[in-house]
């Protein structure tokens, strides 16, 4: 059969894709201010997508055979395009407005802890709440809380930042031989959890913590060890002797310890497809054990969208100024102070990144 | 040469008088200037002992407050070390522990703080940039110092005193009482 493509108008912006495609992988195609905002949908997982809600969409031209509008607000991740289709995105207030209505009920239980939060920087929830959501909120009672959940010395859960959108489910069922975890309970009560008290051990679990839009899940080894945006983000490889993993990475350095290991990202936020075309998952070994330079082969610094809090250090096209003093003097500037003489920060005798875990106050006070 | 705007004026030249010669009278004149000004106000004040009041603005010396309980509020967020404009602030973070609930108000706090103050151009962006109520410009000048190591303030120096602990500390800090 040969392939069938469907004209679809999104935004009055008209594409031709293939029958079957969704709205949102067509407004993904388009890209820019059309593309819906997602959260729970990952194109790399299968099965995900049709809970957070963000995605929603007006149709307001069902297809050309019934050009009636669809009654309610579809979602985008879920809904598949039909010939002649007309979809209104951002040009439609009242898809404005559920956005807007989304966020707020996803930020009901959310804590804002940003501050603390380790996923602060690159987080989807905080991009979607300043695009999408509204200043305040009108919610007036005690924020939901857990008792912590211990997933082991790789992996931090913090159930109250979660939104539920079943990514790390989806992930562990799809990339490991056993999943460990899973959504227990119902309602309000629902929450990422293992049965019985267990830490996840299989050797793909930690690409939970890279499809997590969220800070629910984050990486123990990098925990409070430094903000994301002062790190620097350079993509790296190494021949990695797992055969499910692609061993391209992106590695987040300062100066040249390697602070954390994840996969490199595309511009909606999800996993990179690597060199060989496979979706760039990496092994639980690439991710938490290999905290040296020369583990890797260092490209150089990865792409950071300018809009992203990330770019703010400028490593990519970096240009340093030529040093003139030590050419016309004959020697090197005299120094007046070394920093390290009276500095108490980033002492050279204390490398975080050789510390398992979060630094504590006894590995400061040494 | 014509002149190009009607704004010139000539300036006359007439020889000193017999007053203006001796300059006596003007030197007279002069004087009296000076004398009258012993009965006016003194618009300079003698600073040490004598302090003018600061404007509700004035931006001096960093503080890292502490809440009520005498926790410390920083929680290392980085927020205004990248406000910084001057790149004068830095810290590391840490995990507070079992039995430090009552040294921080967070699970996560600043190990280390440091504020260069030979950078600092005292903009103020990181007591805005703050979420957690923590860094204040206070009313205190920069301190003279006789080297450069002497201006790198750490947590030892930017801290408020514990209201807890040190209560005449930390009201003398807050410019309760003198």
């Amino acid at each position: 059969m040969s392939e069938q493509l469907f004209k679809v108008t999104i935004d009055n912006i008209t594409i031709e894709v293939p029958a079957g495609t969704t709205i949102l992988n067509a407004a993904r195609k388009i890209g820019g201010d059309v593309t819906p905002p997602a959260m729970c949908y990952y194109s790399k997982l299968e099965g995900s997508g049709g809970k957070c809600r963000t995605c929603l969409v007006e149709v307001s031209k069902g297809s050309e055979k019934d050009p009636r509008p669809m009654p309610k607000l579809v979602a985008s991740c879920r809904t598949t395009v039909m010939d002649g289709m007309e979809v209104k995105s951002a040009t439609s207030p009242k898809v404005l407005d559920a956005r807007a209505g989304v966020v707020e009920m996803l930020l009901i239980n959310h804590p804002l802890d940003c501050p603390i939060c380790d996923q602060a920087g690159e987080c989807h929830l905080q991009d979607l709440s300043y695009e999408h959501g509204k200043n305040g909120t009108r919610y007036e009672f005690q924020r939901r809380t857990f008792h912590k959940v211990d997933l082991g010395d790789k992996i931090q859960l913090h159930m109250t930042r979660c939104i539920l959108c079943y990514r790390c489910v989806f992930t562990a069922d799809q990339l490991t031989e056993t999943r460990e975890h899973g959504v227990l309970d119902r309602g309000d009560h629902a929450q990422i959890a293992t049965f019985i008290q267990k830490n996840l051990q299989n050797d793909f679990i930690g690409n939970v913590i890279d499809v997590c839009p969220v800070g629910a899940l984050t990486d123990k080894t990098f925990r409070f060890k430094n903000r994301v945006w002062f790190t620097k983000p350079v993509d790296a490889h190494r021949n990695c002797s797992n055969p499910k993993c692609c061993g391209e990475v992106q590695l987040w350095m300062r100066g040249d310890e390697v602070f954390r290991v994840t996969a490199r990202k595309d511009e909606w936020g999800e996993v990179k497809e690597a060199s060989n075309g496979k979706t760039g998952w990496i092994c639980n070994e690439c991710r938490f054990d290999k905290k040296h330079t020369n583990d890797w082969v260092i490209e150089g610094p990865s792409h950071v969208n300018r809009h992203s809090v990330i770019s703010q250090g400028h490593y990519e096209h970096l240009e340093k100024p030529q040093e003139f003093l030590p050419e016309l003097m004959h020697r090197q500037p005299r120094l007046l102070m070394d920093i390290h003489s009276a500095s108490e920060v980033n002492k050279p005798d204390i490398e975080l990144s050789e510390i398992k875990g979060p630094a504590h106050s006894t590995d400061f006070n040494k | 040469m014509q002149a190009l705007t009607n704004r010139v004026k000539l300036v006359e030249r007439k020889p000193l008088t017999f007053l203006e010669k001796i300059y006596l009278w003007n030197i007279l004149k002069g004087m009296l200037i000076t004398f009258s000004h012993i009965f006016k106000k003194k618009p300079t004040i003698q600073y040490p002992e004598v302090k003018r009041p600061f404007s509700p603005v004035f931006r001096g010396l960093h503080v890292l407050n502490r809440d009520e309980e005498g926790r410390e509020r920083c929680t290392a967020c980085g927020l205004c070390a990248v406000a910084c404009p001057a790149e004068a602030i830095t810290m590391e973070a840490a995990e507070r522990l079992p039995g430090e609930e009552h040294l921080y108000r967070e699970e996560k706090y600043a190990a280390r703080y440091e504020i260069n103050m030979l950078r600092c151009i005292f903009c103020g962006l990181c007591e805005e940039a703050c979420p957690k109520d923590a860094v204040y410009l206070s009313e205190t000048f920069a301190a003279a110092n006789f080297n450069r190591e002497g201006f790198i303030y750490g947590k030892e120096n930017l801290l408020i005193p514990n209201p807890k602990t040190e209560p005449e500390a930390y009201a003398k800090a807050k410019g309760l009482t003198n």
